[in-house]
């Protein structure tokens, strides 16, 4: 998955409705996705180097997806979550916690962490693995690959 | 055999057989899990899935309004 606020939610949805009918699901973070998977949810100077420092800072966590389109310096968001809860709408932090329970699995890119400068503990425990392209190719054969 | 009890008529999809999933999994076998829910897509659905899943649907009933009762088997 990438790395919006609206695609994230799209994400969640599917992948905790597809584990609750016992589909095996894998979801792929990579570059701005990885911002889903961090131990911390808002903003941190994580990652090796000054470049990678800031970007990860610049970036945030969970707490800070931008929305793809009509962000406002991230109020949008605010405002969605606030909308989606007065309407009875799984907020995405439910929807994350509900993959989460219905045992998604999570894998990170290992070539955009690189680029980041992040470890392994610089993410949440549920992440099962850091690996590759091949890897995940592997993984997701016979299923279906959707580029959320 | 214990009775459970899950209300779902304020959730949306995919939160209502999201929620039914994972009440049903912490069940023990053969509990019984009686679910409250709107028509449309939860009445649809989450006795459908639940089915394709091997749980036995014993009984579903209108209670009121749009809402009904349905009554699983683990």
């Amino acid at each position: 998955m990438s790395g919006d606020f609206d695609k994230a939610i799209a994400v969640f949805t599917l992948a905790s409705g597809a584990a609750a009918v016992n589909y095996e699901v894998n979801l792929f973070f990579t570059f701005w996705g990885l911002n889903a998977v961090k131990r911390v949810t808002g903003r941190s100077w994580i990652g090796r180097g000054l470049l990678a420092h800031s970007f990860n800072f610049l970036l945030g966590g969970r707490r800070n997806l931008p929305l793809s389109r009509l962000n406002f310096a991230g109020a949008s968001p605010i405002l969605m979550t606030r909308l989606m809860k007065s309407r009875n709408v799984a907020t995405l932090s439910e929807l994350f916690q509900a993959a989460i329970t219905l045992g998604v699995n999570f894998y990170a890119c290992e070539m955009a962490m690189q680029v980041l400068g992040l470890e392994r503990q610089d993410l949440i425990p549920e992440v099962k693995e850091v690996l590759g392209v091949a890897k995940f190719l592997e993984l997701s054969q016979g299923g279906q690959t959707l580029f959320i | 055999m214990t009775k459970h009890y899950l209300d779902i008529t304020k959730e949306h999809c995919p939160m209502t057989f999201v929620k039914a999933k994972i009440k049903l999994e912490e069940m023990a076998q053969d509990d019984i899990l009686e679910i409250l829910l709107t028509e449309g897509e939860p009445l649809e659905n989450v006795p459908r899935t639940a089915a394709a899943q091997g749980f036995t649907v014993l009984e579903t009933t209108h209670v009121k309004d749009n809402i009904h009762r349905v009554v699983i088997r683990k």
